[in-house]
Parts: structure tokens; C-alpha cells; sequence
């Protein structure tokens, strides 16, 4: 036993001296966000390194799962202790709850410096200044109601793009008389709300999108037009081949790629994966908006919100905020990523066809009214009514419900969730 | 007297020690469980949503709650995972501790076996097991290649059958630590009793029927402790292998409450259901525990 | 207060024999076969993997995602491996290991040796709190250690640890010691010995079996967590379970399924170890009576 005492003594002694170090001041920033992998890592290292250039540190959080949901947790637990970070990877309207409990930080100074008022769309511009106040500096726009297709399946069976949905129904049959599995999808409940998304707006028309999923109207809610998005849902579920559930969306993007499949409803990070695989826009893969959809653009927004640091914003704080703004970070890290920059006044040279076409769609939208935030990633509504929308979405494509009583549970579901 | 005042006060200091002794962990459990518990419970009659915020709200978090379809279904899968878990574990440990007890030789090894799973993260055994159990790459697609084409088993992408797989997954990290508690009974044992009833006839079959495990009694309680404070507490598993789905077909109470506070901004919702979560534990564990120690007395 | 480990005086025919071995061997096998799917996979290039043939032995062999997972995979921005979150975990494991188990250790020689009104009511309430969901303290225990200064620490973290482990600690060192003759103790205290005297001369030396129990199941509980390392966690000491999962649960980019499988048992490792070398006091532990219940 005295060996068993001598040891625990050490070990204690030890361990005492290596937990003194402590948690280092925030000397430079810290950044919680769960790209962890592949492009977007890489992306953020360059913002890393454009930091590291003006003499600042980066302090990196990197909490990955869930599409987000860790960090989110660890951002509360943060909060609550009294040392949240310096900038957060964050989305839509949680944002905006975080601005609604005062924790953000006024970045209108550097707003006001930069012009961000000015070249950053209205509507995008709601999710990041709130009461007045710049809370956080956008990094993208993602588009979500892109159709993504195999240019050579496609002329194999004589497709034209397709311009209205029953186009779209009647080239599903046709892939699916000739063999080819006609749509490639991700069974995951984000996945199925992404293709809701699009398949809403193009049963609503925009009014009706406004009214059932931002408004959160009841009567939109259960209008015979939801019944019909519902409805249009079951066709594309009678149209995926059988192995969809729990599928990664890089994986049903990858079906497209190698021809298994003809098209794929995603959002423009789908474009990331062809362009990976050596893919060109127009030759081998085409990228067109969903049949019914062509005129509007439902649009969600990566930006990093700006944690209020005790005080006045730092001069890192806002050397952060300034570098993900910038133009030329802004075109450097959407060329990689397949979204458009949150500025309008940034160039398309870099960027390739589908990537200019977003950006021309984008511009347009913003525009004509057109620019809508995406239900299915927060852009529409609160997370709670976005979750609540999602069971029942994805309730239906499971086959849980009809059409009918999954109007009437969409009712019921957003209820419960305000 | 100097000599009496010091002895009075060293049996004082001694008589009060043991409880000096008791009162830093004494008082971590109040503030830092039962304190906690009392601050979600409060919750749980709040309005929060993003964070806690003490505008009273009632019941209706609760009226919410019960209304919610993704309530039932967690329950409903808490049901079935923990009879399953439970009964599969206990009756697997126990088979294996009594084949394992029979002067096995090689006994070592075997147990290392049996119980390393037990050393496994959740995060490690879900992934592992994810992939096994995936059609496409897994089980089902190992055996098709090797010739039986027409095998199936996507359990793991099924609905109905998703929960099972995290039933197969569990038992596997945890029957063998049961084992163990059980060999250790086994072990214990007096050997006396079984000669006495060996030499009266009895067969093997009996000996463990009426004296063996009558006298396991002990071990059986302690493994039902063990594994349902397991299954109450089962997150991490879930999340790596399911990620609660396909849809909400693998949601458990501890999935549900997680979601709903930190990630639908529901908070007052997700401490509701942690509130029934903990009535239900302390309905199971307090009988349990006021029969253990009072026999102790 | 040893307990005769004793060979079983059942006996068995060589047709059960047979079947007894078939069986252990049957379960061996149900044990051993995620592991070895995880092991060749590790040593695997990646498109064998993606081609196919997860039970089939690699066709090349290669070290390389090892390497990866350890020094240059992606866990955040930098493409660190797990390397540098290794330390963190154990510095954060050992401490709160220790002391929990000491912690436990006079908790339980209190509640046996030292009995007064009430004792066995602590008792039941510091093992109920053994079942407190995790979930439910992530907010309250955020404060608090926001409040104590320890938020984003590695002590922080172990005092998180502390707190939930005690419970066990007391559990198994408590029902030890509860077997243990308190005649030695009495005898003790006759011939004048104090309260840390009897506790040092006479229960702690014959305590290592359920010391190993003890580290073994808080070791392995610590250094497994996932919530608390990442609630709690800095950035300069999230554990290695954080980086982990960071590691395969990346939602972009190619699922480099090889690395996965080193990352996942690095990880895994030094309980593994633990477990195989010190397997058998666990159960000699198991059997001196700690959880007879």
C-alpha cells in the first residue's frame, strides 16, 4: 500500500503542476464552428491565415456532429459560464435568438466603416443585424431549390431540362422506365426538408410560402396547395431507389455523378463535390432551379456571430468581422465552398457557370422581391418551429402519414412549437 | 486539568471526523445533483427556450409535452430497449459466467474478451457497429458477396427495427461486464452446499435451479442497477449509431431532451421530459434501494 | 477477508463439455468481430475499403492512416490528428481518477467503520445521484463553474468528474469495506489508534482489489465522456473523445472510413490496456465483495 500512496502522491503532484496551466487569455480570437473536414476547413484556414498575417491568433473551437447541434450545446455551456467565444459559426434565426438575449456584441462601427449596409441584400441583412445592430458578419449565401443532373443520362433519354413539374414527373417516369435509379436522395430529415423546400414554393408560389412558412399562418398551413406539396412529395418518394434511408448527401451526390442517378434536389454545396470529381458545369453536370421555382431563390446564410466580449469590440473582434467581409475573402472562399458571396459588389470572374448563375439569380431575386429564407435551414422560422416542421415532413416521406393527415399534423406541430 | 480538556476534545474531534470526512462529497451530491435537480424541475414551469428564463408558464410545458407524438415514441422505444437490454444482458451474462465458471481452460483470455467492449467509448462501439450493420457496406453485403445473395438485413435503415439494432449494439458493450458480476457471484459460492446436494443425487440442472441462483440474488439486483442506470442513460450510443433515426424511429427520452433543449430551442420542454425521466428512475431506484439497505441494518 | 476463489465443484460429461466450449467460443467470436473489422479496415487504402469486402484481409497493407489519425488528420482547422488531445484527456483523467477514488474510499470507510444516525440515508442519496442524466446538468454545472472561475479548464473539468464519479467510488468501496471485520478496527482503536490511523494502517492496505475497481471503472467512464469534455472543455484541453468525434462525424469532404477506424482505437487504447492488463483484478475486485450488492 505504500507503493499505492507514493504513486497517487505523485500522480497527484504531477497532474497539479500540468492543470495550473490554465486557459489561456483571449489574446487573439477564438472561433467555435463544426467545419471540421474538407473544403470548408481548408476555406477557414485561409481566413486563419489572413488573421495571422495582421498579427492576430486563432484560437481554433472545432466541435463537429449534428449539422451543428454539438456546438450548440457547448455554445450554451459557454455562455452560461460566462466565457463565450470570440466569433460563432451560426444560422438564420438562432442568430437572432442569440441577438433577442443580448449576448452578441455591435459591430455597426465596422458596418459603418466598410459599407456593409450597402452591398449586403436586404433580406440576408435580416438575419444579421438585429434592432439595428450588426451582430454578425455573413460568410456566404447558400441557395437551397437547385436541381442537380447528369448532363449524360439526361440526353441518353431524350430530357430536356424540365420547366414545370409535371416536365419534372414525366422525366422521373421516364428514368425510371429506362433503368436509371431517377432521383438520388439522402434519407435524413434535413435532406427531405431541403426537398420540401423547393417542391413548397413550387405548390405555394411565393405568397404561400410567405404566408405558411414565415408567417406561419394556419390556413396557409393547411391549404389544398400544402396538401399538393405533400402530395408532390410522394411522387419524388415513389421515385428514389431503395437503400435512401440514413444516406450521407455527399453519397446521393456521388450516385449523380457516376450516372446511377439522374438528378438530385440539393443545395448548392452540392456543386463542391462535382467540381471535385473533375466535373464541368454544363458538359457533365447541369444545375437549374426547381421546376416552378425559376423566378425566386430560398437562400440560407453561414455567418459567424460576433459574441459580445465585455466591453467595446475588440480590435480583433473586429479585424475578424472586417476579414470575413472582405471582397477577396468573400470570392476566395465561395469558389470553393459553391455558394455566393454575401456581397453583391464582389466579381464573378473566379466563379464557374453555376456559380455565376447563382449569383445572377441572387442579385435578381433580391431585386423582385424574390429572396426568401429557407424553411428547411433556419432561414424561415425559429429552430423550434423548424424541427417541428421537419418530424412531420419527414414522417410523410417515411410513410407515416397521407397527405392529409400530414397537413393536419404540420398544423398541430407548429403549434406546439411556439 | 490540561490533560483531560485535550483527550475531551481529541474524542470530540474524533467522534465529529468521520463526518468532516463525509461532507465534502456529502455536499458536492446536494448542490451539484440534487441542487441541479431541483433547478431543471423549477425549469421545467418556465417559459425558456433558448436559455433558462423564470417567467412562470405552469403546466403547459407538460401539456405540451404529452401532446407531442415525438414524446410517445421515445417512451414506447425506452420501453422496449430497456426490457430488452436488461433481460438479454442478465440472461446472456449469466449463461456465459456459468459455461465460463466449468474450469474452462483458457478462461482468461475468453473473459478479456468478453469484457473489453466495456472499455469502448459509445463513440467507437456506434460507429463500429454503424458500419457493420449498414446493407450497403456491412453484414448484409459481406454475406451476399460470399454467396448467400438473397440475405438481408438492413435492420439499421428500417423503421420498425432500427431500435433493435441499438438493443444489439448495447448488449454487446455491456453483457460482458454483467458476466463478470456474475462469475464473481459464481466464485463465491460455497462449495459444501453443492457437494452435500451432489451426494443426495441431484442433477446438475437442479443444483443451479434451487441452490445456485436462488444464491445469486445479490448480483442480480446489483446487474439491474447497473444496466438500467445504462439505459436511462443511453445518449452517446444513439447519436453515433442512429443519430435517432431513420425519422425518430430510435428517439430515447435522453435524445429527445437533448434536442429539445439544445437544439430546438425548447428548453422548457426538454426540462418537462427530463422531470418525467427522473420520477420514472427514482420510482425504480428508491424501492430498490430502501429493500437493499435496510437489510444492510 | 479474503474469499476462497474456488473451483466450482459442479461436474460436467464431455458431450456438455464440447457444447460448453462451442458456445463460449460462438460469443468469443460476437465480441471479437467489430474489433477486427475496425483493425483491418485501419490497415486498408481507401479505395479498398469503398470497393468493398469489409470481413476480407487487406490486399495492402498500410500504416499510413494510422499516421493520419495520429499527427496530420483534420479535427478543426488544422490538420493536427489526435496527437495533442491525447494529453489533455489524461491530464485530465488522472486527477479526477485519484481523487475520486480516495474520495470514495474514506466515504465508504466512514459509512462502516464509523456508523451514526442517518448514515445509511446519506448513502441512499449519494447513490441515487449515480443516475442523474447528464443532459440535465450541462446548463446548472456551466454556471457554476462560470461562477467558480473554472470554466474552460482542465480542473474544471475534473471536478466535473469528481462530482459524478463520487457516487460510484462510495458505491463499491462502501460495500467492500461493509464485509470487512471491524473487529481489527475496534481492536485498533483500543490500543488508541485515530481515525486516519485505522484508515491508512489497516483498510487501505488490503484495499487493492477494489482500488482496481474502482480506477478501472472511473478511468474508463472519464476518459470515455463525450458531453462533459465538450461542454466544459477550453480549446486548449477538449479531450481526445471531442477530437474523435470531430474526426467521424465530419459532414463534408470524403469519409476517409480508414482513418476513422485508426482515430476511433487510438482512441480507445490506453482503456483497452487497462482492461486487458488489469482484467483479471477487476473481477478478483468484483468477487471480494464489492458489488454483491
Amino acid at each position: 500500500m505504500r507503493l499505492y500512496l507514493k504513486t497517487t502522491v505523485i500522480a497527484l503532484a504531477l497532474t497539479a503542476a500540468t492543470g495550473a496551466v490554465k486557459a489561456d487569455g483571449h489574446g487573439g480570437v477564438e472561433v467555435l464552428h463544426w467545419w471540421t473536414s474538407g473544403g470548408e476547413a481548408a476555406a477557414l484556414n485561409v481566413l486563419k491565415g489572413d488573421l495571422e498575417g495582421q498579427g492576430i491568433g486563432w484560437t481554433d473551437m472545432p466541435v463537429a456532429g449534428g449539422g451543428g447541434e454539438q456546438a450548440m450545446t457547448v455554445l450554451r455551456a459557454r455562455v452560461t459560464a460566462g466565457n463565450p467565444p470570440t466569433a460563432v459559426q451560426g444560422l438564420g434565426f438562432d442568430i437572432i435568438d442569440w441577438a433577442n438575449q443580448g449576448a452578441l456584441a455591435n459591430l455597426n462601427d465596422v458596418a459603418a466603416a466598410e459599407g456593409w449596409d450597402d452591398v449586403v441584400p436586404a433580406a440576408l441583412q435580416q438575419f444579421a443585424k438585429v434592432g439595428g445592430e450588426w451582430v454578425s458578419a455573413p460568410v456566404n449565401v447558400h441557395s437551397t431549390n437547385w436541381v442537380w443532373a447528369n448532363k449524360a443520362v439526361l440526353d441518353a433519354n431524350g430530357i430536356a431540362v424540365p420547366e414545370t413539374w409535371e416536365d419534372f414527373a414525366a422525366a422521373l417516369d421516364t428514368l425510371a422506365a429506362a433503368g436509371v435509379t431517377p432521383i438520388a436522395h439522402g434519407g435524413q430529415p434535413w435532406q427531405e426538408a431541403t426537398v420540401f423546400d423547393a417542391v413548397a414554393m413550387s405548390a405555394l408560389g411565393p405568397d404561400g410560402y410567405q404566408a405558411a412558412f414565415i408567417d406561419l399562418d394556419p390556413e396557409a398551413l393547411g391549404s389544398d396547395a400544402m396538401k399538393e406539396a405533400f402530395d408532390r412529395m410522394a411522387v419524388i418518394r415513389a421515385n428514389v431507389d431503395e437503400n435512401f434511408s440514413g444516406r450521407d448527401w455527399n453519397l446521393a451526390t456521388a450516385m449523380v455523378i457516376n450516372g446511377e442517378a439522374g438528378f438530385q434536389m440539393m443545395g448548392d454545396w452540392a456543386k463542391g463535390e462535382f467540381l471535385n470529381a473533375g466535373k464541368v458545369p454544363g458538359e457533365d453536370f447541369l444545375c437549374f432551379r426547381f421546376p416552378g421555382t425559376q423566378e425566386q431563390v430560398t437562400f440560407n446564410a453561414d455567418q459567424f456571430m460576433m459574441f459580445d466580449q465585455g466591453g467595446a469590440v475588440s480590435d480583433e473582434q473586429a479585424a475578424l468581422a472586417s476579414a470575413i467581409l472582405s471582397p477577396s475573402f468573400q470570392s476566395a472562399f465561395n469558389v470553393v465552398k459553391g455558394s455566393v458571396p454575401a456581397r453583391t459588389d464582389v466579381s464573378d470572374a473566379d466563379f464557374d457557370a453555376c456559380g455565376q448563375q447563382g449569383m445572377a439569380d441572387l442579385a435578381a431575386a433580391s431585386e423582385s422581391g424574390n429572396l426568401f429564407g429557407s424553411m428547411a435551414h433556419g432561414h424561415a422560422n425559429e429552430a423550434a418551429v423548424k424541427n417541428a416542421m421537419y418530424d412531420v415532413i419527414t414522417a410523410h416521406f417515411n410513410g407515416e402519414y397521407i397527405s392529409e393527415t400530414a397537413v393536419d399534423e404540420l398544423i398541430t406541430a407548429v403549434e406546439l412549437a411556439q | 486539568m490540561a490533560q483531560t480538556a485535550d483527550a475531551d476534545f481529541k474524542t470530540r474531534l474524533q467522534s465529529w471526523l468521520p463526518k468532516l470526512v463525509l461532507s465534502p462529497s456529502l455536499a458536492m451530491v446536494l448542490v451539484f445533483v440534487y441542487g441541479f435537480i431541483i433547478f431543471s424541475v423549477y425549469l421545467s414551469f418556465t417559459d425558456s427556450r433558448l436559455l433558462p428564463s423564470y417567467g412562470w408558464a405552469g403546466w403547459e410545458n407538460y401539456s405540451k409535452l404529452w401532446r407531442l407524438s415525438h414524446w410517445e415514441i421515445s417512451l414506447t422505444n425506452m420501453g422496449t430497449f430497456a426490457v430488452l437490454y436488461i433481460s438479454i444482458c442478465t440472461v446472456l451474462g449469466l449463461s456465459l459466467a456459468i459455461f465460463l465458471d466449468q474450469k474452462v481452460r483458457a478462461e482468461g483470455v475468453i473473459r478479456t474478451i468478453y469484457l473489453y467492449p466495456m472499455a469502448l467509448s459509445f463513440i467507437v462501439t456506434g460507429t463500429a457497429w454503424k458500419w457493420f450493420l449498414d446493407p450497403g457496406i456491412g453484414l448484409e453485403n459481406v454475406l451476399q458477396t460470399w454467396g448467400w445473395t438473397s440475405f438481408e438485413f438492413d435492420w439499421i435503415k428500417n423503421r420498425d427495427f432500427a431500435i433493435y439494432t441499438v438493443v444489439l449494439a448495447a448488449v454487446w458493450q455491456t453483457s460482458g461486464f454483467v458476466m463478470a458480476m456474475f462469475l464473481a457471484g459464481l466464485r463465491g459460492i460455497d462449495n459444501e452446499i453443492l457437494k452435500a446436494a451432489q451426494m443426495d443425487g441431484a442433477s446438475n440442472w437442479n443444483l443451479y435451479r434451487r441452490i445456485i441462483i436462488p444464491q445469486l440474488r445479490p448480483a442480480f439486483l446489483s446487474a439491474f442497477v447497473i444496466l438500467s442506470h445504462l439505459a436511462i442513460k443511453t445518449f452517446d450510443l444513439v447519436i453515433a449509431l442512429t443519430g435517432g433515426g431513420p425519422g425518430r424511429a430510435t428517439e430515447l427520452p435522453a435524445t429527445f431532451m437533448y434536442s429539445y433543449t439544445f437544439s430546438r430551442n425548447q428548453m422548457g420542454i426538454g426540462a418537462a421530459s427530463a422531470t418525467i425521466m427522473l420520477m420514472t428512475i427514482a420510482a425504480i431506484m428508491i424501492p430498490y434501494l430502501y429493500v437493499e439497505l435496510r437489510e444492510k441494518k | 477477508m479474503s474469499i476462497a476463489s474456488q473451483d466450482t465443484a459442479i461436474r460436467t460429461g464431455r458431450v456438455t463439455r464440447t457444447l460448453i466450449y462451442l458456445v463460449l467460443l460462438l460469443f468469443a467470436l460476437f465480441y471479437m468481430l467489430p474489433l477486427y473489422v475496425m483493425v483491418i479496415n485501419s490497415v486498408k487504402p481507401l479505395d479498398e475499403i469503398t470497393g468493398g469486402g469489409m470481413m476480407n484481409l487487406p490486399q495492402v497493407f498500410t500504416l499510413e492512416p494510422w499516421a493520419k489519425a495520429w499527427s496530420s488528420a483534420q479535427i478543426g482547422v488544422d490538420p493536427t490528428g489526435l496527437r495533442p488531445y491525447f494529453w489533455n484527456s489524461i491530464s485530465m483523467v488522472v486527477p479526477a481518477v485519484v481523487i475520486s477514488t480516495v474520495l470514495g474510499a474514506l466515504n465508504g470507510y466512514v459509512l462502516t467503520k464509523w456508523r451514526f444516525r442517518g448514515d445509511t440515508i446519506l448513502f441512499g442519496l449519494m447513490l441515487f445521484a449515480c443516475f442523474i442524466p447528464f443532459q440535465i446538468v450541462l446548463i446548472p454545472m456551466a454556471r457554476m463553474l462560470g461562477l467558480m472561475g473554472l470554466a474552460g479548464t482542465t480542473w474544471g473539468l475534473a471536478l466535473v468528474h469528481i462530482v459524478y464519479g463520487i457516487g460510484f467510488t462510495t458505491l463499491y468501496f462502501r460495500n467492500y469495506y461493509a464485509v470487512f471485520p471491524t473487529e481489527l478496527v475496534r481492536a485498533a482503536q483500543i490500543d488508541g489508534a485515530g481515525f486516519f490511523q485505522i484508515f491508512w494502517r489497516i483498510l487501505l492496505p488490503s484495499s487493492g482489489p477494489i482500488a482496481v475497481v474502482s480506477i478501472i471503472w472511473q478511468f474508463t467512464n472519464i476518459w470515455n465522456d463525450f458531453l462533459f469534455g465538450a461542454s466544459f472543455a477550453g480549446a486548449d484541453s477538449q479531450p481526445m473523445t471531442v477530437a474523435l468525434n470531430n474526426l467521424v462525424q465530419s459532414s463534408t469532404g470524403v469519409k476517409e472510413y480508414n482513418v476513422h477506424f485508426a482515430g476511433a482505437i487510438l482512441a480507445a487504447l490506453p482503456t483497452l490496456v487497462v482492461y486487458i492488463v488489469a482484467g483479471r483484478y477487476f473481477v478478483r475486485g468484483l468477487m471480494a465483495g464489492s458489488v454483491k450488492g
